[in-house]
C-alpha cells in the first residue's frame, strides 16, 4: 500500500477526493485517507464516456470487503474518458492513489467552481480535525 | 471447562496442525467415474425410450457433472469437513443479536416423528389435523408471549417477517386512501430493516440515536409526519439497552397514523417480564431459530412469524389457521381458510417452515410461560455478569462498553481504545479468540459505535464459561501489551489462518472447475 | 418443567454480587412500570422430556402421513426416498449447531458445503453462478423479479405464465405490490405457455417473463421458444425448474434462460408439511452482483492454504443495506447441505436414471388412468414426473373414498385453476410402484363410480388416520 501522502498540485474535495486541473480538464480520483479507511478495493465499475459530473454529487461507487463507498465529483463536467484498468485491477486505487489510480477525466463544465476547493494544507486541516 | 487456553502462536505459528495440513478437497474432486452411492429401483414399468416420451430438442444431452462417489466416501468427506466448523455444541458462541442458545435434543426426536417428517403438505386439512393443532397452539403462545392477538406462522425468517411487516403497513394505509412513502429506522437497526424497507416499496430514513442508546425523541419528532408510513424498532435494541422512552414513542407513532413494526431479534431479554404488545407495538416478527431454539444450521432454516393487533389483522397473510368448536362434546377441527378478502396474499409455499414449528413449539411446551421467564432472565444476567467479569479485567480499559448503563441480554463493547493504545483492532482481538476455542461476538456492528463487539452470552452457558471467556478476553489484551502482532496475525490454530477476503470479491471463483 | 440453564441459587448470588446487584428483578428496572407483565405469561405448564415427547407425539399420531399411505400427492414437493446418510450428517453438531459464516476461519466445513451446492446447482441447471439457497420455490421467484427490475434499469411489468405454480404466482403478486410492479398473466394452449399469448404480453416495459418447466400441470415447455419471445423485447427469462427432472431434460442454461431456479425440496428434504426446504437459484455470470441470498467464494489463506469465504457481501444487507440485491440474513443452509449430500448420493449417473424411471413410471400412469372409467387426460403434452386428468365426479368426494384404501390420490386444481374445477394432479417418484400405480387405477375408478352412482354423505373428519 502507498504511503500516506496528499500532493501539492491537486485541489482536494471534502468528501476525500482529489482533483488535477489541467486547462478546461480535470482528472478526478480518491485521496489516500479515502482508500485507507476503505480497506482493500475489490470492485469498480465507471461511469460511462459522455455522462456528466455534477459537483458534489456522486458519480460512482467503489467498493471493498467490507464497505461501499460514494465517490464524489469535486467539480461539474462531461466525462471524456474512464480508468478501465481500476475496473481490472482495483487494488491500484490503494497502491497509487492519485497516479494509476485515477477514475475518470472530464471537460469542465463550470471552472470557477475550483475556487471552492481546498488547497493541501486545507484538506489536510480538515483531517486533523475529522 | 469449556475450552483451553491458546497455544502460545509465536513458536507454533510454523508447525501446521493436522487440519491445516490437509489441502480442501470437494466432492467433486474425489469424483472417479463408475463410483456411485445411491441407486434407483428397476424400471417395472414398459422401458419405453425416452425419444418416444419427450422430444429430442427438450431433452438433456449430456448427464449434469455431479459427483462420481461411493457412500463410505460420502459420509467420510462430510465428517472430515464437519470438523473443520466451530459449533455451538463444541464451545460458547457469543454473537451478538443471533441468540445462540442451547439446541434441545428432544425437538429434534419430535420433528422426525413420522406424522410431523412424513406429511405431504397438500395433504387434505381434514387428514392433517395434527399439524393444524399444533400451529394453532403454537400462534397462541406467541400471541400470548408477544401481547398480540393475531399470528401469522407462514413467514420464513426474521427478514421475510419484516417485509411481511411493511406490505402488511402498505395494504393498511391504501385501505385507508394514504399514500405514505417513507420508513424510519434508527442508525442501529439490523440491515435487514433498511433493506426491507426499500424491497416493500418505501423510502428509508433514518433516526438518530440519545446518549443513553434509545431513540433521540426530538429527531423522531422532527421526522415524523403523514409520509412515514412506519417506524421500524426493536427493544432492547442492538445497544443492548432497553429504550425507556417506549411509551412516548409508540404514543408519538400512533398519532401522525404511522404503524409501530418490532423486530423480535432481542425477544431473549425480555420474555414473561414484558411484551412488545403492551409496549404499542402494531406488527412484531418472532425469530424461531432465536429465542425459540430452533438450530442454527449454519445459516438456516429459521423462521419469522408475525403477531399483529386488531386494526392490522385483516391484512395478514393467507392461508390463516380456523377452529371450529367441535359441537356436542366432539373434538375442535381446524382448518386452512383462503377466504380473507384483505389479505396481502401469499408470502411463500405452502403454509410455512412447520419442521421449525415442531421444535419451537416443543420448546415452549418444555419450559412453560415460568421456564420462558426464566430464561430471559438468566440471559439478562447472564449478560450483566459477563460484562461485570470483562471490566473487573483488561477489557475495562480497552474494550469498554459503549454505552453505561445495566445492559439487558447483549452489550456493546468498543475497541477504539485497544486500537488508540495497543495497535490492536477488534477483528484481530477476534481472530485470537478462535485460538482460544470460543466464537467471537458479532463485530463491527452496530454501525454507531467506532470498532464494535456485540456480545450477547444468551442464557445457556454456565457461569464457568462466561468466566473462561472473560479471562480470555483478558489474556488476549495483555498479549498485545506487550507484543501486538500476535492478535494481528492470528488465527494460528484454526483449520485455515486468515483468508484474503479481497481476492475473492475481486475475481471471484463460486464453483468448482471441472 | 424442563430448563436448559444451570444457575442454582449460589451461582446468582454469586453473579449479583459480581455485578453489584441486589436481584435480578433490579436488572429490570430499566424496563418501565407501565410496559411491565405484571403477572405470570397464560400458557400451560412446563413439561418433562417425557411428558412433552408424549404431547408431541399426540400431535403427529393425527396426521395421514406417507409412511402410512401410498403418496401421490406433488404440486412441487415430492415424497422421493431420503437416503439414510442425510440425517446422519445434518444431525451433526458442527452442521446443526453453528450460524452463517462470518468468521471464516472456523467455519470451513459450511463456507465449503455452500462452494459444492453451488456447484452442483450450477452443474445441474447449466447456468455458471449460484448462491448458497433462498427460503424455498414460490419466494425465489419473486426474488427473481427484484432482480430483473434492478437489471433492466427500472422496467416495472413481469409477464407470468399460468402454469408456473400457483403459489409462485401469488407469492409474486404480494411481493410486486412492493415493487411497484405490474403482474400479468398468460393462459395455457394445450397444457403448455400459449406462445402467441405471451409475444402479445411482453414489451418494452417488461423486466421478466416467468415460466416453468415442466410446468405446474406436469407437461414439458419449450424454454428456448419462450425466451426467445423475451429477449426480443429485452427482458429476462426466468425459468422455475423440477430439478430432478434435470437428468433427462434439457437443462435451462442450454436454453437461453436468464435465471434458474427452483424448489429444493426433492433433493434430500423431508416432505415436513411445506417446509422448511430451500430454494436454489442460478444464473448467468452477469447476474452476479445483482444475486441474492449468500454466495461462497474460493480464496487462500495467510499461508497460501486453499478455503472459502462469504463472497460479494457489499451486495448484503449487512453491508449494503437499503441497496441491498435483498433483504435476505437467514436462509436454508442446513436444507441446502442435505440436498448436495443427496445429489453426490444420487450422482451423475443416478439422476439420468431417477429421471427415466420417473419418465416412464408416469407415461405408464397417464396410460393406465387414461383407460380409467371417468377419467380423461387433462393435456397431452411430454410429461416426465406428474400429469393432470380430468374426473367425471367431484373431485374432492372422489379423494376422500380413495383416502379410504389408504391411497392420497393427488392434487385437486379446483382452487387454483378454476377452469379445471374437476381437474386432479397426479406425482410420480421412484417410491411409487407398478402395483402402486395399479392399486391407484383401481381404487379411483371404483371411487368414481361410487360417487356417480350413489348420493354421498361428507366423510367424517378421522379422530386417528395414522397407523
Amino acid at each position: 500500500m502507498a504511503d500516506e501522502s496528499y500532493p501539492e498540485g491537486l485541489r482536494y474535495h471534502p468528501e476525500h477526493d482529489w482533483a488535477r486541473i489541467d486547462g478546461d480538464e480535470a482528472t478526478f480520483g480518491v485521496t489516500w485517507y479515502a482508500q485507507d479507511a476503505l480497506g482493500e478495493v475489490v470492485f469498480y465499475e465507471p461511469p460511462e464516456v459522455g455522462s456528466e459530473t455534477t459537483k458534489d454529487q456522486a458519480y460512482a461507487e467503489v467498493e471493498s470487503v467490507k464497505a461501499v463507498s460514494d465517490v464524489y465529483a469535486p467539480l461539474s463536467g462531461e466525462i471524456t474518458a474512464v480508468n478501465d484498468a481500476v475496473s481490472d485491477s482495483p487494488e491500484v486505487v490503494n497502491e497509487d492513489p492519485y497516479g494509476e489510480g485515477w477514475l475518470v477525466r472530464v471537460k469542465l463544465t463550470n471552472p470557477s467552481e475550483v475556487d471552492e476547493l481546498l488547497d493541501v494544507a486545507a484538506y489536510r486541516k480538515l483531517l486533523e480535525d475529522e | 471447562m469449556t475450552s483451553g487456553t491458546a497455544l502460545s502462536p509465536p513458536s507454533n505459528a510454523d508447525t501446521p496442525t493436522a487440519q491445516q495440513r490437509e489441502r480442501a478437497t470437494t466432492i467433486f474432486e474425489r469424483s472417479v467415474a463408475g463410483r456411485r452411492a445411491g441407486s434407483v429401483p428397476k424400471t417395472d414399468v414398459p422401458e419405453r425410450s425416452l425419444a418416444d416420451l419427450i422430444p429430442a430438442n427438450l431433452r438433456r444431452e449430456r448427464p449434469p457433472q455431479l459427483p462420481e462417489v461411493s457412500e463410505p466416501e460420502i459420509v467420510r468427506h462430510y465428517n472430515r469437513l464437519s470438523r473443520r466448523n466451530f459449533d455451538l455444541d463444541t464451545g460458547p458462541y457469543p454473537l451478538g443479536s443471533c441468540t445462540m442458545k442451547h439446541n434441545p435434543r428432544l425437538n429434534e426426536r419430535v420433528a422426525a416423528l413420522p406424522g410431523h417428517a412424513r406429511l405431504h403438505p397438500a395433504q387434505s386439512p381434514k387428514r392433517a389435523q395434527g399439524a393444524l393443532d399444533l400451529m394453532w397452539r403454537l400462534e397462541r403462545s406467541l400471541s400470548e408471549i408477544c401481547g398480540l392477538p393475531h399470528v401469522s406462522l407462514q413467514p420464513s425468517a426474521g427478514s421475510h417477517g419484516e417485509l411481511a411487516g411493511l406490505l402488511l403497513t402498505r395494504a393498511y394505509h391504501e385501505d385507508r386512501g394514504e399514500e405514505r412513502t417513507r420508513v424510519l429506522t434508527p442508525d442501529t437497526s439490523h440491515g435487514t430493516n433498511p433493506a426491507s424497507v426499500t424491497m416493500a416499496g418505501y423510502e428509508v430514513v433514518k433516526v438518530a440515536t440519545d446518549e443513553r442508546g434509545g431513540v433521540d425523541l426530538d429527531d423522531l419528532r422532527s421526522k415524523i409526519d403523514e409520509s412515514v408510513a412506519c417506524l421500524m424498532l426493536t427493544n432492547p435494541n442492538t445497544l443492548g439497552v432497553f429504550d425507556e422512552n417506549i411509551t412516548e414513542i409508540a404514543r408519538v407513532v400512533h398519532a401522525s397514523g404511522a404503524t409501530l413494526y418490532y423486530d423480535g431479534a432481542n425477544l431473549n431479554a425480555i420474555m414473561g417480564r414484558s411484551r412488545p404488545g403492551d409496549m404499542g407495538f402494531d406488527i412484531v416478527h418472532v425469530n424461531l431459530h432465536k429465542s425459540f431454539s430452533q438450530p442454527h444450521g449454519g445459516g438456516g432454516p429459521g423462521a419469522g412469524p408475525i403477531a399483529v393487533s386488531d386494526r392490522i389483522e385483516p391484512y395478514l397473510p393467507v392461508p390463516r389457521i380456523v377452529r371450529s368448536e367441535g359441537g356436542n362434546g366432539a373434538s375442535p377441527a381446524y382448518d386452512f381458510d383462503y377466504a380473507q378478502p384483505k389479505s396481502i396474499g401469499r408470502l411463500r409455499g405452502f403454509a410455512g417452515n412447520f419442521g421449525v414449528f415442531v421444535r419451537s413449539y416443543a420448546y415452549i411446551r418444555s419450559l412453560g410461560g415460568d421456564g420462558l421467564t426464566e430464561a430471559s432472565e438468566t440471559a439478562v444476567l447472564n449478560a450483566n455478569y459477563l460484562l461485570a467479569k470483562l471490566r473487573e479485567g483488561r477489557a475495562g480499559r480497552y474494550l469498554p462498553v459503549a454505552f453505561d448503563r445495566t445492559c439487558m441480554h447483549e452489550f456493546v463493547l468498543s475497541g477504539a481504545p485497544a486500537k488508540r493504545e495497543l495497535g490492536v483492532k477488534t477483528l484481530d482481538v477476534a481472530k485470537r479468540l478462535l485460538d482460544f476455542g470460543f466464537h467471537p461476538p458479532t463485530i463491527y456492528f452496530p454501525l454507531l459505535v467506532d470498532e464494535a463487539l456485540m456480545v450477547e452470552p444468551t442464557e445457556t452457558e454456565t457461569r464457568e464459561a462466561l468466566d473462561a471467556l472473560a479471562e480470555a478476553f483478558d489474556e488476549i489484551l495483555a498479549e498485545a501489551e506487550s507484543d501486538p502482532e500476535i492478535a494481528r496475525k492470528a488465527p494460528y490454530t484454526t483449520p485455515v489462518r486468515r483468508l484474503d477476503e479481497a481476492s475473492a470479491s475481486r475475481h471471484p471463483v463460486v464453483r468448482q472447475a471441472l | 418443567m424442563t430448563r436448559y440453564t444451570s444457575a442454582t441459587d449460589s451461582d446468582r448470588q454469586a453473579m449479583l454480587d459480581a455485578i453489584g446487584a441486589g436481584s435480578i428483578e433490579e436488572l429490570f428496572d430499566q424496563v418501565p412500570a407501565e410496559v411491565r407483565l405484571d403477572r405470570a405469561l397464560d400458557l400451560p405448564d412446563g413439561l418433562t422430556e417425557t411428558e412433552c415427547f408424549d404431547h408431541l407425539a399426540g400431535l403427529a399420531a393425527r396426521n395421514a402421513h406417507a409412511d402410512a399411505e401410498v403418496c401421490f400427492l406433488g404440486a412441487g414437493m415430492y415424497d422421493h426416498y431420503v437416503p439414510a446418510i442425510v440425517d446422519a450428517i445434518t444431525q451433526r453438531s458442527e452442521f446443526l449447531t453453528p450460524y452463517t459464516p462470518y468468521q471464516p476461519e472456523v467455519s470451513q466445513g459450511g463456507l465449503q458445503v455452500m462452494f459444492e451446492f453451488q456447484t452442483a446447482i450450477s452443474e445441474l441447471t447449466a447456468l455458471p453462478v449460484s448462491n448458497a439457497s433462498l427460503y424455498e420455490g414460490p419466494s425465489s421467484v419473486a426474488s427473481a423479479a427484484y432482480l430483473a427490475i434492478g437489471a433492466t434499469k427500472g422496467r416495472r411489468k413481469l409477464v407470468v405464465s399460468r402454469g408456473v405454480h400457483p403459489h409462485s404466482r401469488e407469492t409474486l403478486r404480494t411481493y410486486a405490490k412492493g415493487f411497484g410492479a405490474d403482474v400479468v398473466e398468460v393462459g395455457l394452449d394445450g397444457g403448455v405457455t400459449d406462445a402467441a399469448e405471451l409475444a402479445e404480453a411482453v414489451d418494452t416495459d417488461t423486466a421478466a417473463v416467468f415460466v416453468q418447466n415442466p410446468n405446474f400441470l406436469g407437461a414439458v415447455e419449450d424454454l428456448e421458444a419462450l425466451a426467445a419471445v423475451a429477449k426480443e423485447a429485452g427482458a429476462l427469462t426466468v425459468a422455475a425448474v423440477d430439478p430432478l427432472t434435470l437428468g433427462v431434460l434439457r437443462p435451462p442454461g442450454e436454453s437461453g434462460v436468464d435465471i434458474a431456479l427452483g424448489e429444493g425440496q426433492s433433493m434430500g428434504g423431508r416432505l415436513d408439511f411445506g417446509g422448511p426446504s430451500f430454494g436454489f437459484f442460478a444464473a448467468t455470470e452477469e447476474h452476479l452482483r445483482r444475486m441474492p441470498g449468500r454466495i461462497a467464494g474460493e480464496t487462500t489463506d495467510a499461508d497460501g492454504r486453499r478455503g472459502f469465504v462469504l463472497a460479494l457481501q457489499t451486495r448484503e444487507q449487512h453491508i449494503r443495506r437499503e441497496k441491498a440485491t435483498h433483504n435476505i440474513c437467514t436462509s436454508q443452509a442446513l436444507n441446502a447441505l442435505g440436498g448436495v449430500i443427496y445429489l453426490a448420493w444420487l450422482g451423475r449417473q443416478g439422476i439420468v436414471d431417477l429421471g427415466e424411471l420417473m419418465a416412464r413410471r408416469t407415461a405408464y400412469a397417464r396410460e393406465r388412468l387414461a383407460g380409467v372409467e371417468g377419467v380423461e387426460l387433462l393435456h397431452e403434452a411430454p410429461v416426465v414426473r406428474e400429469f393432470a386428468v380430468r374426473l367425471d365426479a367431484p373431485v374432492d368426494e372422489v379423494l376422500d373414498r380413495v383416502a379410504e384404501d389408504g391411497i392420497a390420490a393427488g392434487y385437486p386444481l379446483a382452487r387454483e385453476y378454476p377452469e379445471y374445477e374437476d381437474g386432479l394432479l397426479v406425482a410420480i417418484t421412484e417410491r411409487r410402484s407398478r402395483e402402486d400405480i395399479d392399486r391407484l387405477a383401481d381404487s379411483l375408478g371404483a371411487a368414481i363410480g361410487a360417487s356417480r352412482t350413489h348420493t354421498v354423505q361428507k366423510a367424517p373428519i378421522p379422530e386417528e388416520v395414522a397407523s
